[in-house]
């Protein structure tokens, strides 16, 4: 579906992404994991042709260079991490502009198509009792199920997710990341994602590509790539150790509160 | 919960533009000679089906037909094509404080003017189209400047930035005028028209000419609304929806421009205008640009006709430029609109 061919961003002297080649294909989850500062957004920005870069990307076997805006949005859809609105519109209004690029011409008018995609979105996303809402007015899990709402709407075959819960907390991580493995269960559909959290791209990722400095650390089906080896040399730490010390606190805290609940209950 | 907007509908334009029609015909016969509201329908009629009037009504006449008429008509239009401008830079820019005069892009374009008239500038056949391609090439030429500085400084283009550049390139602008205009003084109108703006002495010919900037450029940026409404939520957003971003910015700014530059030609600077009309009627229609354009162009020519009216009866027989009632509204709903895009 998607093809990256020796890609490559440089800031002036410095290469932010250097040489990487992967693909997506229909039904896959691409991971794209590694530390602060080894390129991770700059390769979706460069997808979504937000920044300069050599080598090729192909949708389909088109080449993105070549395709203008709307097309491009009709097939591939682009989540970011921060969404700040400045005006009071309504969660349907932000919905309903994921279907900019589906209606052509000036005068269009509202098609029975872009109703059921809106209508679609808002109802899969769990919005439709918010639709009339202010989205000044919503906490930052459903301003971000508003915005991925309107990538559904969008109807795109390809969805970029730019750390999608990067600062929400654990109800709506579980939240935004079912309802993107749900859309992905419709066949003819694909996923690449930036995470930073290790566990999360080892859950729903069926591959990963692993970044260190611009260049591909590891690359392949996600449970060959996390291997701790690997992992320990990109992230410069023992990561496994760090995982289970994490782990260890919780199990630590979750049997004493069944110790207090035991000796409290005679 | 309920939203602002919400309840906005199409017949609505329609109590819009009955408001701006009495208002309209209330400004024509109040002023510094107070005209019957009967007498001056009556006067309009007449001179529309061009008959003359009855003798009780021939010093009335004289003062709607060649005076006040013309008057009332180009402040409305200016009105209208400011808060036009104003609605859709605050989209463009998804900032709240965006405006002619605030970005400094209504100095700019009376700078353009000033240097038009001073080193005679114009056109074979067209007099004043000089004054007036140059006011807006300078509109331009300032709002580029502007937002590439404010660019280079900070790419979100947060408010603060905006707004300082804006403030810091108007007084730049008005400091090359008022030197252009002390050696220039003999075919200059005074630094107060260019800085406070004044319609006093309108012509007809002026009302038609902005009646048609108001007309095609209303028209791209209607047509424009949805784009606009794409920036407002977010540029990024606009960009990854599949809007074509870089032409909808250069039309929109070039039809800001436009707008701008025949404004301050015929008018001077009339500052704030394109600031608190869209911001009040925001909280009647909503952000939504389909609904904003409009009717922002309709209280933009209610909202300058009654400065304008205040700023001709208020010190009878004196005269304030219209400027300075703009500027006062303007200046206080300026603090709110700051104070509670901070305050969040």
């Amino acid at each position: 579906m998607l093809t990256v061919e020796h890609l490559s961003v440089r800031f002036g002297s410095f290469a932010a992404v250097d040489d990487l080649s992967f693909s997506v294909s229909e039904g896959q989850w691409l991971m794209i994991a590694g530390p602060n500062g080894a390129g991770k957004s700059t390769i979706l920005n460069a997808v979504s042709q937000g920044v300069p870069y050599t080598g090729a990307i192909r949708f389909e076997g088109r080449d993105l260079r070549k395709t203008d805006a709307a097309s491009r949005a009709r097939s591939i859809g682009v989540l970011s991490q921060n969404h700040y609105v400045g005006y009071a519109f309504s969660v349907e209004e932000v919905v309903r502009l994921g279907r900019y690029a589906h209606r052509g011409g000036l005068f269009s008018t509202h098609k029975a198509e872009d109703e059921a995609a809106v209508e679609e979105a808002l109802e899969r996303t769990g919005l439709t009792a918010l639709r009339r809402q202010s989205v000044l007015t919503l906490s930052g899990g459903e301003l971000q199920r508003t915005f991925l709402a309107q990538v559904f709407a969008q109807s795109p075959r390809l969805l970029l997710l730019d750390e999608p819960t990067n600062h929400l907390d654990l109800v709506y991580q579980k939240h935004i990341f079912t309802l993107i493995s749900d859309w992905l269960k419709t066949p003819g559909r694909a996923v690449v994602s930036v995470v930073h959290d290790l566990s999360l791209a080892r859950v729903y990722g069926t591959k990963t590509l692993l970044l260190h400095h611009g260049k591909a650390a590891a690359y392949g089906d996600t449970g060959d790539v996390m291997r701790p080896q690997t992992l320990n040399s990109v992230y410069d730490m023992d990561v496994a150790a760090w995982m289970r010390t994490l782990l260890a606190q919780w199990r630590q805290e979750t049997e004493r509160e069944n110790y207090d609940a035991d000796t409290k209950s005679p | 919960m309920k939203r602002i907007g919400e309840h906005f509908r199409g017949w609505m334009y329609a109590v819009f533009a009955l408001v701006t029609l009495c208002v309209f015909f209330a400004c024509v016969s109040f002023g510094s000679v107070g005209i019957p509201l009967k007498d001056t329908l009556r006067v309009i009629i007449d001179a529309v089906r061009g008959v003359p009037s009855a003798d009780a009504l021939k010093l009335a006449r004289s003062v709607i037909v060649p005076v006040r008429l013309p008057r009332v008509l180009c402040v409305a239009l200016v009105g209208a094509s400011l808060a036009l401008a104003g609605a859709s830079m605050q989209g463009l820019l998804k900032n709240p404080l965006a405006d002619g005069s605030t970005l400094g892009v209504s100095s700019g374009a009376s700078l353009g003017a000033v240097i038009a008239i001073a080193f005679g500038i114009t056109f074979p056949k067209l007099p004043f189209a000089g004054t007036m391609v140059m006011a807006i090439l300078f509109a331009l030429l300032s709002l580029l400047i502007i937002l590439g500085l404010a660019y280079r400084l900070d790419c979100s283009l947060s408010t603060n930035t905006i707004i300082l550049i804006g403030v810091i390139f108007s007084m730049f602008a008005s400091s090359i005028m008022s030197i252009i205009i002390t050696f220039a003084s003999d075919h200059i109108k005074s630094i107060t028209f260019w800085t406070m703006g004044s319609l006093q002495g309108a012509s007809y010919r002026n009302a038609a000419v902005l009646a048609a900037t108001l007309l095609v450029c209303g028209t791209v940026l209607l047509l424009n609304a949805r784009e606009l409404n794409a920036f407002a939520v977010g540029e990024d957003n606009a960009r990854e929806i599949g809007v074509n971003v870089r032409r909808v910015r250069l039309i929109v700014l070039i039809t800001v421009s436009c707008l701008i530059g025949v404004c301050v030609s015929i008018g001077g600077t009339i500052g704030f205008v394109g600031l608190v009309t869209p911001h009040m009627v925001r909280m009647i229609t909503g952000p939504n640009h389909k609904r904003l354009l409009p009717a922002s162009m309709f209280s933009g020519a209610v909202f300058l006709m009654l400065a304008d009216l205040v700023a001709r009866t208020l010190l009878n027989p004196r005269e304030l430029p219209i400027g300075v009632v703009t500027s006062i509204v303007g200046a206080v709903v300026f603090v709110c609109i700051y104070y509670r895009s901070r305050r969040r």
